[in-house]
């Protein structure tokens, strides 16, 4: 009976280490095939296209976006993305990049805010602008260290609140950011789930947005990220440049902190 | 004079304190109920949280022991057995509906079956390699435990509403929260308990 239930106990041990060995070979081959990608993202596309629509003048006003202050005074492009989002003191409220793009496009070349927003995230044949211009943006903070200001209330208090919001569980499947994003080495099927509240895995996460989807033909912002993760936990639609979406983009980028920006990253 | 007015600067300075914790979970709500629109079946009211949903609201561990025993003890209340008594039904159906992720996202269609998605957070079979983990694995769940009346009512019930059992489960509450109906709870049980089943072999 002993050494019955004991070759039991080896047979069930060893299925388990063959299991766990098909789904580790299978990770290894999406890590080798995220690799290949790599070699030409087609990110570079929308960087060159939003590089064009940030010096061309457009809008009722005719003026390029040039002179758009993106956190390090007016113009000042390198290193901004890095150190967003932030307390804008013309706006007087925290702003991501998207929604200080957006400021800037209806503050200097007059759009309405209405028509600026229309058109957050591409649909494989239409492109957004937005897509383009925060492509371009961010790849301008490559090599940069995340470094989210702290120094503002406002700035504290959307930290505050977009933590929060990472832990605000609702809808009908009961989740929250926190359900998929709160461990340590969980996944979803294949997919591997960054802890968004450890600093490794928020900074490995966070640094890669925007990213190339080669999935959708498209390139991914950090509004468009938290917009599809609200769709998955069975929220509503999550509004574009929102409160919500700020404070929680605030919390992330913190988490972040010190995390070289590697973006923008191409993904599955 | 100048200094009267510095220490009056200071003092005023010192009244602008941070928010408490309190109130920046109000502002939270309050942001969360600006900051979506409805968009097909996903309604605004997705938001309003119940008393389950708000006690559960708080990091890993972050709920105190009496909490937790009345979140368990609210969703216990709420358990509901399918009136036949009967509690297995198809492992084949079962699977498929393991297997499907859609339903109840607003990109989903609202007329097809919801999926209930194991296979994102759980293993199940051995044949299916690509399986989550956020859950423990269910593999020989019903060759470990047999398949007594009493087994058959806790799968059922776990997947009813696992918070009965364990407040605050990343879990949804497939029949409380009227995700599955009985009949595809039924062959759920049937996948995890059935001899017969994948799950089992």
């Amino acid at each position: 009976m002993k050494r019955l239930s004991t070759s039991l106990l080896g047979a069930a041990l060893a299925a388990c280490v063959a299991l766990e060995a098909g789904a580790q070979s299978a990770l290894e081959e999406i890590a080798k095939y995220r690799e290949a990608l790599a070699q030409g993202n087609p990110a570079e596309l929308w960087e060159a296209r939003g590089e064009a629509l940030w010096k061309q003048k457009r809008g009722p006003k005719g003026a390029s976006l040039e002179r758009c202050d993106l956190g390090k005074g007016p113009g000042v492009v390198q290193g901004a993305y890095a150190e967003l989002p932030r307390y804008f003191a013309d706006a007087d409220r925290v702003m991501d990049l998207e929604t200080r793009l957006a400021h800037c496009m209806v503050a200097l070349q007059g759009f309405s805010a209405g028509e600026v927003t229309a058109r957050p995230y591409g649909d494989g044949t239409r492109r957004s602008d937005f897509e383009s211009l925060a492509a371009y943006a961010t790849a301008e903070s490559r090599g940069a260290r995340m470094n989210v200001p702290a120094s503002h209330p406002k700035e504290r208090e959307a930290f505050r609140v977009g933590e929060k919001i990472f832990y605000f569980r609702g809808g009908p499947h009961d989740f929250a950011c926190a359900t998929c994003h709160g461990e340590n080495g969980k996944r979803i099927r294949l997919q591997e789930l960054p802890n968004l509240t450890e600093r490794a895995d928020a900074q490995r996460g966070y640094t890669t947005w925007p990213a190339y989807r080669v999935s959708q033909g498209e390139l991914r912002t950090f509004q468009w990220r938290l917009y599809d993760c609200f769709r998955q936990q069975r929220f509503p639609e999550l509004k574009f440049g929102s409160e919500a979406s700020i404070a929680l983009t605030a919390f992330l980028a913190k988490n972040a902190q010190d995390g070289v920006y590697i973006g923008p990253a191409i993904k599955r | 004079m100048k200094k009267t007015s510095v220490f009056l600067a200071l003092l005023l300075a010192g009244c602008v304190s941070a928010p408490s914790d309190v109130e920046i979970s109000a502002r939270a709500l309050q942001s969360m109920k600006t900051s979506f629109k409805e968009n097909g079946q996903a309604k605004l009211d997705r938001l309003d949280q119940d008393e389950t949903q708000k006690l559960c609201s708080v990091a890993p561990g972050g709920l105190s022991k009496d909490f937790a025993a009345r979140v368990e003890k609210i969703n216990a209340a709420s358990l509901v057995y399918p009136a036949d008594g009967k509690l297995m039904g198809d492992w084949r159906e079962g699977e498929r509906i393991a297997q499907t992720g859609t339903g109840m996202q607003f990109s989903d269609d609202p007329k097809r079956p919801n999926g209930a998605n194991c296979y994102a957070c759980h293993q199940l079979s051995k044949s299916e390699i690509s399986f989550g983990t956020i859950g423990p694995s269910l593999y020989h769940f019903g060759k470990l435990r047999g398949t007594s009346e009493a087994i058959q009512r806790y799968t059922y019930g776990k997947m009813y509403n696992p918070q009965a059992f364990t407040a605050c489960s990343n879990m949804p509450r497939f029949g409380h929260n009227r995700i599955l109906t009985p009949e595809q709870m039924k062959h759920l049980t049937a996948l995890l308990l059935d001899p017969a089943s994948p799950v089992n072999q």
